[in-house]
Protein backbone atom coordinates (compact mmCIF):
# COMPACT_ATOMS: atom_id res chain seq x y z
CA UNK A 1 0.00 0.00 0.00
CA UNK A 2 1.04 3.46 -0.37
CA UNK A 3 2.86 4.54 2.63
CA UNK A 4 1.42 7.57 3.79
CA UNK A 5 3.42 11.19 4.66
CA UNK A 6 2.34 13.46 7.04
CA UNK A 7 3.25 16.91 6.61
CA UNK A 8 3.47 19.20 9.49
CA UNK A 9 4.36 22.71 10.12
CA UNK A 10 7.41 22.35 12.29
CA UNK A 11 7.01 26.02 14.04
CA UNK A 12 4.87 26.07 16.50
CA UNK A 13 2.68 29.50 16.44
CA UNK A 14 0.28 30.58 18.58
CA UNK A 15 -1.99 33.21 17.56
CA UNK A 16 -5.12 34.90 19.44
CA UNK A 17 -7.91 35.82 17.75
CA UNK A 18 -11.54 37.03 18.48
CA UNK A 19 -14.67 35.72 17.20
CA UNK A 20 -18.02 36.26 17.69
CA UNK A 21 -19.24 32.25 18.93
CA UNK A 22 -22.87 31.70 18.86
CA UNK A 23 -23.74 29.83 22.19
CA UNK A 24 -27.32 30.04 22.04
CA UNK A 25 -29.23 26.98 20.98
CA UNK A 26 -31.74 29.45 19.31
CA UNK A 27 -30.57 31.03 16.49
CA UNK A 28 -29.39 34.61 16.54
CA UNK A 29 -30.18 35.51 20.32
CA UNK A 30 -27.06 35.99 22.16
CA UNK A 31 -23.98 36.03 20.96
CA UNK A 32 -21.00 35.03 23.54
CA UNK A 33 -17.11 36.04 22.19
CA UNK A 34 -14.66 34.02 23.37
CA UNK A 35 -10.99 34.13 22.10
CA UNK A 36 -9.78 31.66 20.00
CA UNK A 37 -6.32 29.96 19.96
CA UNK A 38 -4.71 28.24 16.48
CA UNK A 39 -1.90 26.44 17.15
CA UNK A 40 -0.13 24.63 14.46
CA UNK A 41 3.25 22.60 14.68
CA UNK A 42 4.20 19.82 16.19
CA UNK A 43 0.87 19.88 18.78
CA UNK A 44 -0.57 18.29 16.17
CA UNK A 45 -3.28 20.72 16.33
CA UNK A 46 -4.16 21.01 12.83
CA UNK A 47 -4.03 22.72 10.12
CA UNK A 48 -6.32 22.65 7.06
CA UNK A 49 -6.82 25.22 4.54
CA UNK A 50 -8.09 28.47 5.55
CA UNK A 51 -11.36 28.80 6.19
CA UNK A 52 -11.61 32.16 7.92
CA UNK A 53 -10.52 35.28 6.65
CA UNK A 54 -11.70 36.56 10.20
CA UNK A 55 -8.22 37.14 12.13
CA UNK A 56 -8.78 40.89 12.95
CA UNK A 57 -7.24 41.32 15.84
CA UNK A 58 -5.05 38.64 15.62
CA UNK A 59 -1.36 39.12 16.63
CA UNK A 60 1.80 36.64 16.28
CA UNK A 61 3.17 35.23 18.85
CA UNK A 62 6.94 34.35 19.22
CA UNK A 63 8.79 31.09 21.53
CA UNK A 64 9.19 33.05 24.61
CA UNK A 65 10.81 30.78 27.01
CA UNK A 66 12.04 27.04 27.26
CA UNK A 67 10.97 25.51 30.58
CA UNK A 68 12.65 22.08 32.04
CA UNK A 69 11.65 18.44 30.95
CA UNK A 70 11.43 19.35 27.08
CA UNK A 71 8.64 21.48 28.08
CA UNK A 72 7.95 24.74 26.06
CA UNK A 73 5.94 27.51 26.55
CA UNK A 74 4.90 30.09 23.83
CA UNK A 75 4.22 33.20 25.17
CA UNK A 76 1.68 36.18 23.02
CA UNK A 77 1.93 39.31 22.42
CA UNK A 78 -0.87 40.94 23.76
CA UNK A 79 -3.82 42.07 20.96
CA UNK A 80 -5.82 44.59 21.67
CA UNK A 81 -9.12 43.79 20.73
CA UNK A 82 -12.63 45.28 20.88
CA UNK A 83 -13.23 43.68 23.67
CA UNK A 84 -9.87 44.40 25.52
CA UNK A 85 -6.65 42.92 25.64
CA UNK A 86 -5.97 39.37 25.29
CA UNK A 87 -2.71 37.58 26.04
CA UNK A 88 -2.65 33.39 25.41
CA UNK A 89 0.24 31.18 26.94
CA UNK A 90 0.76 27.86 25.24
CA UNK A 91 2.87 25.36 26.87
CA UNK A 92 3.76 22.16 24.60
CA UNK A 93 5.25 18.90 26.20
CA UNK A 94 5.99 15.98 24.18
CA UNK A 95 4.76 17.47 20.72
CA UNK A 96 1.15 18.38 22.59
CA UNK A 97 -0.48 21.24 23.92
CA UNK A 98 0.24 20.70 27.54
CA UNK A 99 -1.96 24.00 28.90
CA UNK A 100 -3.11 27.02 27.66
CA UNK A 101 -3.60 30.25 29.76
CA UNK A 102 -4.82 32.99 29.07
CA UNK A 103 -2.93 35.46 31.20
CA UNK A 104 -4.68 38.98 29.98
CA UNK A 105 -8.23 38.36 29.45
CA UNK A 106 -11.23 40.66 28.78
CA UNK A 107 -13.53 39.61 31.36
CA UNK A 108 -10.79 39.25 34.18
CA UNK A 109 -8.15 41.87 33.22
CA UNK A 110 -4.70 40.63 34.62
CA UNK A 111 -5.56 37.18 36.39
CA UNK A 112 -4.40 33.86 35.22
CA UNK A 113 -7.21 31.59 33.61
CA UNK A 114 -5.70 28.08 33.37
CA UNK A 115 -8.04 26.84 30.40
CA UNK A 116 -8.10 23.39 28.87
CA UNK A 117 -6.85 23.83 25.22
CA UNK A 118 -10.56 22.32 24.43
CA UNK A 119 -12.73 24.33 25.83
CA UNK A 120 -11.72 26.71 23.83
CA UNK A 121 -12.21 26.82 19.93
CA UNK A 122 -9.17 26.11 17.75
CA UNK A 123 -8.72 27.76 14.44
CA UNK A 124 -8.80 25.33 11.98
CA UNK A 125 -6.20 26.75 10.19
CA UNK A 126 -3.18 25.92 6.98
CA UNK A 127 -2.79 22.52 7.24
CA UNK A 128 -1.52 19.59 9.36
CA UNK A 129 -2.69 17.70 5.95
CA UNK A 130 -2.64 13.88 5.34
CA UNK A 131 -2.00 13.43 1.66
CA UNK A 132 -2.28 10.20 2.33
CA UNK A 133 -1.97 9.99 5.78
CA UNK A 134 -1.05 6.88 7.51
CA UNK A 135 -5.04 6.08 7.73
CA UNK A 136 -7.54 3.29 7.04
CA UNK A 137 -10.55 5.19 6.13
CA UNK A 138 -12.10 8.31 6.16
CA UNK A 139 -15.11 9.54 8.00
CA UNK A 140 -16.14 13.20 6.31
CA UNK A 141 -19.54 14.38 4.87
CA UNK A 142 -21.51 12.58 3.28
CA UNK A 143 -19.82 10.85 -0.10
CA UNK A 144 -21.96 9.73 -3.19
CA UNK A 145 -21.90 7.71 -5.55
CA UNK A 146 -21.02 10.33 -7.78
CA UNK A 147 -18.68 11.53 -5.95
CA UNK A 148 -16.72 8.27 -5.02
CA UNK A 149 -14.22 8.20 -7.86
CA UNK A 150 -12.16 11.03 -6.50
CA UNK A 151 -12.41 10.64 -2.92
CA UNK A 152 -9.93 10.06 -0.45
CA UNK A 153 -11.56 6.63 0.41
CA UNK A 154 -11.21 5.39 -3.05
CA UNK A 155 -7.43 5.63 -2.82
CA UNK A 156 -7.44 3.86 0.13
CA UNK A 157 -10.13 1.11 -1.16
CA UNK A 158 -8.06 0.23 -4.38
CA UNK A 159 -4.93 0.02 -2.19
CA UNK A 160 -6.56 -3.47 -0.99
CA UNK A 161 -8.98 -4.30 -3.80
CA UNK A 162 -8.19 -8.04 -5.22
CA UNK B 1 1.88 -6.71 15.03
CA UNK B 2 1.75 -3.64 12.97
CA UNK B 3 -0.91 -3.03 10.07
CA UNK B 4 1.29 -4.11 7.54
CA UNK B 5 1.85 -7.63 8.18
CA UNK B 6 -1.81 -8.17 8.87
CA UNK B 7 -3.39 -9.79 5.38
CA UNK B 8 -5.96 -6.81 4.26
CA UNK B 9 -8.85 -6.87 1.99
CA UNK B 10 -11.12 -4.24 0.83
CA UNK B 11 -14.25 -4.81 -0.94
CA UNK B 12 -16.66 -1.72 -2.54
CA UNK B 13 -20.01 -1.26 -4.02
CA UNK B 14 -22.18 1.19 -4.41
CA UNK B 15 -25.29 0.82 -2.25
CA UNK B 16 -28.09 3.16 -1.59
CA UNK B 17 -26.54 5.61 -3.89
CA UNK B 18 -23.16 5.51 -1.74
CA UNK B 19 -20.07 3.89 -1.92
CA UNK B 20 -19.70 1.17 0.52
CA UNK B 21 -16.30 -0.12 1.44
CA UNK B 22 -15.40 -3.17 3.76
CA UNK B 23 -12.07 -3.93 4.66
CA UNK B 24 -11.27 -6.82 6.26
CA UNK B 25 -8.29 -7.74 8.20
CA UNK B 26 -7.06 -11.29 9.32
CA UNK B 27 -5.92 -14.59 8.45
CA UNK B 28 -7.73 -15.85 4.90
CA UNK B 29 -9.34 -13.53 2.96
CA UNK B 30 -10.25 -15.42 0.53
CA UNK B 31 -12.18 -18.57 2.55
CA UNK B 32 -15.48 -19.42 1.71
CA UNK B 33 -16.70 -18.63 5.39
CA UNK B 34 -15.06 -14.90 4.87
CA UNK B 35 -16.56 -14.40 1.38
CA UNK B 36 -20.28 -15.81 2.45
CA UNK B 37 -20.29 -13.21 5.22
CA UNK B 38 -19.00 -10.44 2.98
CA UNK B 39 -21.61 -11.38 0.38
CA UNK B 40 -24.33 -11.18 3.52
CA UNK B 41 -23.07 -7.69 4.48
CA UNK B 42 -23.85 -6.36 1.21
CA UNK B 43 -26.91 -8.34 0.33
CA UNK B 44 -28.86 -6.93 3.33
CA UNK B 45 -27.71 -3.47 2.30
CA UNK B 46 -29.10 -4.05 -0.99
CA UNK B 47 -32.27 -5.14 1.16
CA UNK B 48 -32.27 -2.08 2.87
CA UNK B 49 -32.19 0.34 -0.64
CA UNK B 50 -35.33 -1.59 -1.82
CA UNK B 51 -37.37 -0.82 1.19
CA UNK B 52 -35.75 2.14 2.39
CA UNK B 53 -35.12 4.35 -0.77
CA UNK B 54 -36.17 7.87 -1.59
CA UNK B 55 -35.00 7.47 -5.10
CA UNK B 56 -36.89 4.82 -5.89
CA UNK B 57 -40.40 4.64 -6.86
CA UNK B 58 -40.94 1.21 -5.74
CA UNK B 59 -39.66 1.12 -2.75
CA UNK B 60 -41.78 0.74 0.44
CA UNK B 61 -41.23 3.79 1.36
CA UNK B 62 -41.96 5.47 -1.32
CA UNK B 63 -45.05 3.21 -2.45
CA UNK B 64 -46.66 4.30 1.57
CA UNK B 65 -45.55 7.96 0.41
CA UNK B 66 -47.87 7.63 -2.12
CA UNK B 67 -50.36 6.16 -0.09
CA UNK B 68 -50.20 3.02 -2.22
CA UNK B 69 -49.11 0.80 0.93
CA UNK B 70 -50.09 0.20 4.35
CA UNK B 71 -47.38 0.56 6.96
CA UNK B 72 -48.60 -2.88 8.09
CA UNK B 73 -48.54 -4.19 4.93
CA UNK B 74 -45.23 -3.21 4.35
CA UNK B 75 -41.60 -4.26 5.10
CA UNK B 76 -41.77 -5.05 8.86
CA UNK B 77 -38.78 -2.45 9.12
CA UNK B 78 -40.88 0.17 7.62
CA UNK B 79 -42.37 0.51 11.06
CA UNK B 80 -39.09 -0.25 12.92
CA UNK B 81 -37.66 2.67 11.18
CA UNK B 82 -40.43 4.76 12.08
CA UNK B 83 -40.56 4.47 15.37
CA UNK B 84 -36.66 4.91 15.17
CA UNK B 85 -37.05 7.78 13.62
CA UNK B 86 -39.62 9.46 16.69
CA UNK B 87 -37.30 8.46 19.11
CA UNK B 88 -34.36 10.27 17.16
CA UNK B 89 -36.56 13.23 17.02
CA UNK B 90 -36.84 13.23 20.81
CA UNK B 91 -33.56 12.47 21.35
CA UNK B 92 -32.10 15.27 19.63
CA UNK B 93 -35.17 17.98 20.85
CA UNK B 94 -36.13 18.14 17.19
CA UNK B 95 -33.18 18.53 15.64
CA UNK B 96 -33.43 15.42 13.72
CA UNK B 97 -36.30 15.19 11.89
CA UNK B 98 -37.70 13.47 8.38
CA UNK B 99 -40.85 14.86 7.96
CA UNK B 100 -41.07 17.48 5.33
CA UNK B 101 -37.35 16.92 3.49
CA UNK B 102 -37.13 17.78 -0.24
CA UNK B 103 -37.32 14.71 -2.37
CA UNK B 104 -33.84 14.33 -3.56
CA UNK B 105 -35.09 14.38 -6.98
CA UNK B 106 -38.09 16.27 -7.04
CA UNK B 107 -37.46 19.01 -4.06
CA UNK B 108 -40.84 18.14 -3.15
CA UNK B 109 -41.18 18.00 0.30
CA UNK B 110 -41.52 14.37 1.67
CA UNK B 111 -40.92 12.17 4.44
CA UNK B 112 -37.09 11.09 4.08
CA UNK B 113 -35.50 9.01 6.95
CA UNK B 114 -32.43 8.38 4.98
CA UNK B 115 -30.72 10.08 7.85
CA UNK B 116 -31.34 7.04 9.90
CA UNK B 117 -31.52 4.31 7.48
CA UNK B 118 -28.07 4.27 7.03
CA UNK B 119 -26.62 3.55 9.90
CA UNK B 120 -28.98 2.08 11.10
CA UNK B 121 -28.45 -0.58 7.81
CA UNK B 122 -24.69 -0.43 8.16
CA UNK B 123 -25.22 -1.66 11.84
CA UNK B 124 -27.59 -4.22 10.65
CA UNK B 125 -25.34 -5.42 8.08
CA UNK B 126 -22.40 -5.72 10.11
CA UNK B 127 -23.71 -8.07 12.46
CA UNK B 128 -22.58 -11.09 9.77
CA UNK B 129 -19.00 -10.18 10.60
CA UNK B 130 -20.09 -10.80 14.32
CA UNK B 131 -18.91 -14.08 14.27
CA UNK B 132 -15.73 -14.07 12.18
CA UNK B 133 -13.18 -14.83 14.87
CA UNK B 134 -9.94 -13.06 14.84
CA UNK B 135 -10.58 -10.93 11.46
CA UNK B 136 -10.66 -7.18 12.23
CA UNK B 137 -13.64 -5.26 10.16
CA UNK B 138 -14.38 -1.77 8.81
CA UNK B 139 -17.18 -0.95 7.24
CA UNK B 140 -17.43 2.47 5.48
CA UNK B 141 -20.61 3.87 4.11
CA UNK B 142 -20.34 7.22 2.71
CA UNK B 143 -18.03 8.81 5.04
CA UNK B 144 -19.84 6.57 8.09
CA UNK B 145 -17.37 4.31 9.55
CA UNK B 146 -18.29 1.21 11.84
CA UNK B 147 -15.44 -0.84 12.67
CA UNK B 148 -14.27 -3.56 14.84
CA UNK B 149 -10.39 -4.92 15.81
CA UNK B 150 -9.65 -7.92 17.69
CA UNK B 151 -7.31 -8.17 20.39
CA UNK B 152 -3.92 -8.66 18.78
CA UNK B 153 -4.68 -6.26 16.08
CA UNK B 154 -4.30 -2.55 16.01
CA UNK B 155 -6.65 0.06 15.85
CA UNK B 156 -8.03 0.87 12.33
CA UNK B 157 -7.11 4.24 11.93
CA UNK B 158 -9.44 6.79 11.02
CA UNK B 159 -8.92 10.02 9.50
CA UNK B 160 -11.15 12.94 9.77
CA UNK B 161 -11.79 14.68 6.71
CA UNK B 162 -10.68 18.19 6.69
CA UNK B 163 -14.44 19.94 5.62
CA UNK B 164 -12.35 22.68 3.59
CA UNK B 165 -10.13 20.43 1.68
CA UNK B 166 -11.50 16.87 1.46
CA UNK B 167 -8.13 15.38 0.41
CA UNK B 168 -7.13 16.12 3.71
CA UNK B 169 -7.65 15.20 6.78
CA UNK B 170 -7.78 17.23 10.38
CA UNK B 171 -7.38 14.53 12.72
CA UNK B 172 -6.64 10.68 13.37
CA UNK B 173 -8.84 8.74 15.46
CA UNK B 174 -7.24 4.77 16.39
CA UNK B 175 -10.39 3.51 16.94
CA UNK B 176 -10.86 -0.28 17.91
CA UNK B 177 -14.85 -0.43 18.06
CA UNK B 178 -17.63 1.29 17.51
CA UNK B 179 -18.83 4.11 15.14
CA UNK B 180 -17.23 7.41 13.52
CA UNK B 181 -19.93 9.30 11.91
CA UNK B 182 -19.77 12.96 9.80
CA UNK B 183 -22.04 15.37 8.81
CA UNK B 184 -21.46 18.59 6.90
CA UNK B 185 -21.29 20.22 3.72
CA UNK B 186 -18.29 19.54 1.80
CA UNK B 187 -19.63 17.49 -0.66
CA UNK B 188 -23.12 18.03 -0.94
CA UNK B 189 -23.42 21.72 0.47
CA UNK B 190 -25.79 23.43 2.81
CA UNK B 191 -27.77 20.15 2.48
CA UNK B 192 -29.39 19.82 5.75
CA UNK B 193 -32.27 21.33 6.40
CA UNK B 194 -33.14 23.16 10.50
CA UNK B 195 -36.37 21.72 11.07
CA UNK B 196 -37.14 24.90 12.84
CA UNK B 197 -36.70 27.21 10.01
CA UNK B 198 -37.49 25.22 6.97
CA UNK B 199 -33.74 26.75 5.59
CA UNK B 200 -30.29 25.35 4.96
CA UNK B 201 -28.49 24.87 8.27
CA UNK B 202 -24.97 26.94 7.43
CA UNK B 203 -23.09 27.66 10.79
CA UNK B 204 -21.48 24.34 11.22
CA UNK B 205 -19.06 23.46 8.38
CA UNK B 206 -18.77 19.40 10.16
CA UNK B 207 -19.68 17.47 12.89
CA UNK B 208 -17.80 14.12 13.43
CA UNK B 209 -19.61 12.04 16.47
CA UNK B 210 -17.87 8.70 17.99
CA UNK B 211 -19.66 6.42 19.83
CA UNK B 212 -20.80 2.98 20.15
CA UNK B 213 -23.53 2.81 17.54
CA UNK B 214 -23.24 4.16 13.91
CA UNK B 215 -27.28 4.91 13.96
CA UNK B 216 -26.91 7.12 16.90
CA UNK B 217 -23.88 8.94 16.25
CA UNK B 218 -25.15 9.63 12.60
CA UNK B 219 -28.31 10.81 13.59
CA UNK B 220 -26.41 13.32 16.28
CA UNK B 221 -24.19 14.01 13.83
CA UNK B 222 -26.94 15.36 11.52
CA UNK B 223 -28.91 17.28 14.01
CA UNK B 224 -25.88 18.73 15.64
CA UNK B 225 -25.20 20.05 12.18
CA UNK B 226 -28.55 21.62 12.01
CA UNK B 227 -28.55 22.69 15.80
CA UNK B 228 -25.64 25.21 15.00
CA UNK B 229 -22.12 24.88 17.35
CA UNK B 230 -24.62 25.33 20.73
CA UNK B 231 -24.42 21.17 19.66
CA UNK B 232 -21.29 20.38 21.50
CA UNK B 233 -23.14 21.14 25.03
CA UNK B 234 -26.02 18.45 24.22
CA UNK B 235 -23.33 15.85 22.98
CA UNK B 236 -21.98 16.30 25.62
CA UNK B 237 -24.70 15.21 27.95
CA UNK B 238 -24.93 12.49 25.83
CA UNK B 239 -23.34 8.79 27.58
CA UNK B 240 -20.84 7.31 25.63
CA UNK B 241 -20.47 10.01 22.18
CA UNK B 242 -18.41 12.97 22.24
CA UNK B 243 -18.37 14.94 19.24
CA UNK B 244 -15.68 17.66 17.31
CA UNK B 245 -17.24 20.36 15.41
CA UNK B 246 -15.79 22.75 12.95
CA UNK B 247 -17.85 25.84 12.57
CA UNK B 248 -18.07 28.10 9.27
CA UNK B 249 -15.82 30.54 10.25
CA UNK B 250 -13.18 27.24 10.60
CA UNK B 251 -13.09 27.12 14.58
CA UNK B 252 -12.94 23.79 15.75
CA UNK B 253 -13.93 22.54 19.17
CA UNK B 254 -14.57 19.20 20.72
CA UNK B 255 -16.86 18.00 23.44
CA UNK B 256 -15.00 17.65 26.49
CA UNK B 257 -14.77 13.95 26.43
CA UNK B 258 -13.31 13.86 23.03
CA UNK B 259 -10.02 11.34 23.29
CA UNK B 260 -6.84 13.11 22.60
CA UNK B 261 -6.43 12.72 18.43
CA UNK B 262 -3.69 14.14 17.90
CA UNK B 263 -1.89 13.30 14.95
CA UNK B 264 0.58 10.50 16.05
CA UNK B 265 3.71 9.89 14.36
Amino acid sequence: MRRITLWLVSTVAALVLLFSYRTSTNSGDTTDVVPAIAAQGSTGIIASSPAASTSSGATGSSPASGTSSGSKTYQGSVAQTRWGPVQVTITVTGGKIASVSVPIYPNNNGRDQEINAYALPILVQETMAAQNANIDTVSGATVTSGGYIQSLQAALDAAHLS
Amino acid sequence: MTTSTIPRRAWVEQIMGLPISLHLRGGDLSSTPVERRVAAVFADLRCADAVFSPYRDDSDLSRWERGELAVADADANLADVMTLCDEARERTDGWFDPRGLPDPRTSIPRYDPSGLVKGWAVQRAAQHLADLDGYGWCLNAGGDVLLYAPAGQPPWRVGIEDPNDPRRVIRVMPRSGGAVATSGTAHRGAHILDPYTRRPATAVRAVTVIGPELMWADVYATAAVARGPAALDWISGLDGYEALLVSAEGLLRVTDGWPDSHLAM
